[in-house]
């Protein structure tokens, strides 16, 4: 009885949680198919009397969102890779090695992290512009690269610690170099760890406006988030278009995450040692 | 088969000496172990010699050829881990060709080797699994096939065992010896189970606070302990040490009564203080009125005998036998020792004296 009851309360308390974690997003869709005619004739309503699909066909036949899209994509995919690669290589020394100046490279890339990016944003476009890096893709990877690598190689290195170092050190035994060790026995079980900090890394590209907006103020190499504001001009704001937009930049972030869910999974390691 | 040779090897992980001045010479095929207490410097030692620390000073050869700056890999010595540290992401069978696929053998030569192994080892039907399907028994038997598999220069083996229950240890005990007759291989054996150094092992060589106390055969450490430390770790219930002192005529005092006469020694000073050592099992219960008279404080049955807890004066000790007439606490029954059992040390350094 009152271990159903608590079940119950426990099952309540998510579906309220998810329920308010996901209404932004259902208001987003419901705005994005709500007729222009009924954008503010009815109300506050939880769905509107009649959908259309307009706003998704404006958006991408006349906005230059798709351009957007695709800039996205580009910088977002690349730093995943970039960040993901340099931060597993810096994770992976910390985790395994002892070395001169350890302390000081963790203390620096701590400290990397603790300035609002307010701050930073003009000397870095000081140094950026003659580097010819301003309103270029490239140089939004890099930044992007940059800013989320420490925090990047701090979640690998938790990752390579639960690796038991037994694991590579059989291997060397075994007959492999410290390198093949690596690739064949840690890689293979550090791929819900890549995962997950690729997804972290892209998705903060992403979603990246600060520098977007600073950086670049051409409109062909405008990431989304910036591109958004376009729906904003002097007199109005094009909730509809706006929201459309919104939900197709949902859907590439949503796919990577499907794609690497069973990554994500647990217990890829179990076995490994007594346990 | 090999032989190791570590000539005054040191290791110091900047927290002060793990190991101090290890001279050991392991001879080809020999089985030695490695026995101490936690935290002795027992697996800093065996990794050394397989490669994964560096030596902070000294020489380590294997069969002559000196591999202090070798890998390795290129050691060609296997090594079963006290986690056994088995690749949770291949099957047994994958675990088991690892080492024979770096080396790029044939695969008609690999399957051969792994099925041979598995074969010995009982783990046939298991071969197609992965470790997580397996108990705790079974990864020590893929741990140690992954090892076999190899036909190494010599085994490594950091506590295998110890992660198993009593009955498993026992059986694993027995067959990792029959395994050693079979392939003759030197063996290195971490262990701080004084059971099994005793049972498995050609030489033990005692180890405390990273220094070699002593090397010989188990049955002589057991009779001819060189210091306290040695003479305490083997045997249990373990040897009683009692401050005593030593007469010139060679009577061993301990409160007051004359324990044992031994041949009086040379270079001791008259009424010298010393630590008499003596086996539970070589004393004897007799009347309390032809030996010393000695309390009874407490006795637990073991099932082969009795251990009897005695106190002697503010001294106590434990006598095991297999005795079977009545004892009662607080009964005062008499303490016999025979010639040859007691061992003495010096109080202040440990060493034997005589
Ligand atoms: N990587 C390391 N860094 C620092 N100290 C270590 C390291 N490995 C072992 N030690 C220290 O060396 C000593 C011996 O350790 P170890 O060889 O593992 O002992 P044992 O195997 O006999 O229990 C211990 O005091 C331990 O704390
Ligand atoms: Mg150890």
């Amino acid at each position: 009885m009152s271990k159903t009851f608590t079940r119950a309360l426990h099952a309540l308390a998510l579906a309220a949680f998810v329920a308010f974690a996901l209404f932004p997003l259902f208001w987003l869709l419901k705005v994005s198919l709500t007729p222009d005619d009924l954008m503010y004739g009815e109300g506050v309503r939880l769905w509107p009397s009649r959908v259309t699909l307009d706003h998704y066909g404006a958006v991408l036949r006349h906005t230059q969102f798709p351009l957007f899209f695709r800039n996205s994509l580009i910088v977002s995919a690349a730093t995943g890779l970039f960040a993901t690669a340099a931060a597993s290589a810096a994770g992976y020394a910390f985790s395994r090695f002892r070395f001169r100046g350890k302390a000081w490279v963790v203390g620096v890339m701590l400290i990397s992290q603790m300035f609002p990016l307010v701050i930073i944003v003009a000397p870095i476009f000081r140094l950026l512009s003659p580097l010819g890096l301003t309103n270029s893709l490239t140089g939004l990877v890099v930044v992007y690269t940059a800013f989320n690598t420490p925090f990047a190689a701090f979640l690998m290195q938790s990752f390579f610690e639960a690796i038991p170092k037994d694991l590579e050190e059989a291997a060397m035994m075994d007959g492999a170099t410290r390198f093949q060790a690596l690739r064949r026995v840690i890689l293979p079980l550090t791929l819900p760890g890549l995962a997950a900090t690729g997804g972290f890394v892209f998705t903060a590209a992403w979603s990246e406006l600060l520098f977007s907006l600073m950086l670049n103020s051409s409109a062909a190499v405008s990431t989304f988030p910036a591109g958004l504001l376009g729906f904003v001009s002097k007199f109005s704001v094009d909730f509809g278009q706006m929201m459309a937009a919104g939900v197709l930049a949902l859907l590439p972030v949503g796919a990577f995450f499907l794609l690497i869910q069973r990554y994500l999974v647990q217990g890829l390691t179990a076995g490994a040692v007594k346990g | 088969m090999a032989t190791i040779t570590l000539s005054n090897v040191s290791k110091d992980y900047g927290g002060g000496p793990v190991l101090r001045g290890i001279d050991l010479e392991i001879r080809e095929g020999e089985f030695v172990a490695l026995m101490g207490p936690s935290g002795c410097g027992k697996s800093t030692l065996l990794r050394l010699i397989a490669g994964l620390e560096e030596p902070g000073g000294g020489q380590i050869r294997i069969d002559g050829r000196l591999v202090n700056d070798v890998a390795p890999k290129d050691r060609d010595l296997a090594m079963v881990f006290q986690s056994y540290a088995l690749y949770p992401h291949m099957t047994v069978r994958e675990n088991m060709s690892f080492a024979l696929k770096q080396r790029r053998l044939p695969q008609a030569e690999i399957t051969r080797a792994v099925e041979g192994a598995a074969a010995k080892l009982g783990l046939t039907a298991l071969l197609e699994r992965k470790p997580k399907a397996l108990s705790g028994g079974q990864r020590q038997r893929v741990a140690m096939g992954r090892a076999i598999v190899r036909n190494p220069k010599a085994f490594l083996f950091d506590e295998p065992l110890s992660n198993l229950d009593a009955r498993l240890r026992e059986q694993m005990r027995y067959e990792i010896r029959k395994l050693h007759r079979e392939l003759g291989a030197t063996s290195v054996y971490v262990t701080h189970d004084q059971v099994e150094a005793m049972t498995m092992a050609d030489r033990i060589v005692a180890l405390n606070d990273g220094a070699i106390q002593q090397v010989g055969s188990p049955q002589d450490l057991y009779d001819n302990p060189a210091n306290l430390f040695v003479a305490g770790f083997l045997g249990s219930p373990p040897m009683n040490f009692l401050d005593a002192t030593l007469a010139q005529d060679g009577a061993l005092v301990v409160e007051g009564q004359t324990l044992a006469r031994v041949p009086p020694p040379a270079g001791l000073a008259s009424d010298a203080a010393v630590t008499l050592g003596l086996r539970p099992e070589r004393l004897a219960l007799t009347t309390p009125t032809n030996s010393v008279p000695t309390r009874v404080d407490m006795v637990e049955p073991t099932g082969t005998g009795r251990v009897v807890h005695l106190a002697l004066g503010a001294q106590r000790l434990k006598l095991f036998t297999m005795d079977t007439r009545p004892l009662a606490p607080g009964e005062t029954v008499g303490l016999s020792v025979p010639p040859g059992a007691p061992l003495l040390f010096d109080p202040g350094s440990g060493t034997r004296v005589a």
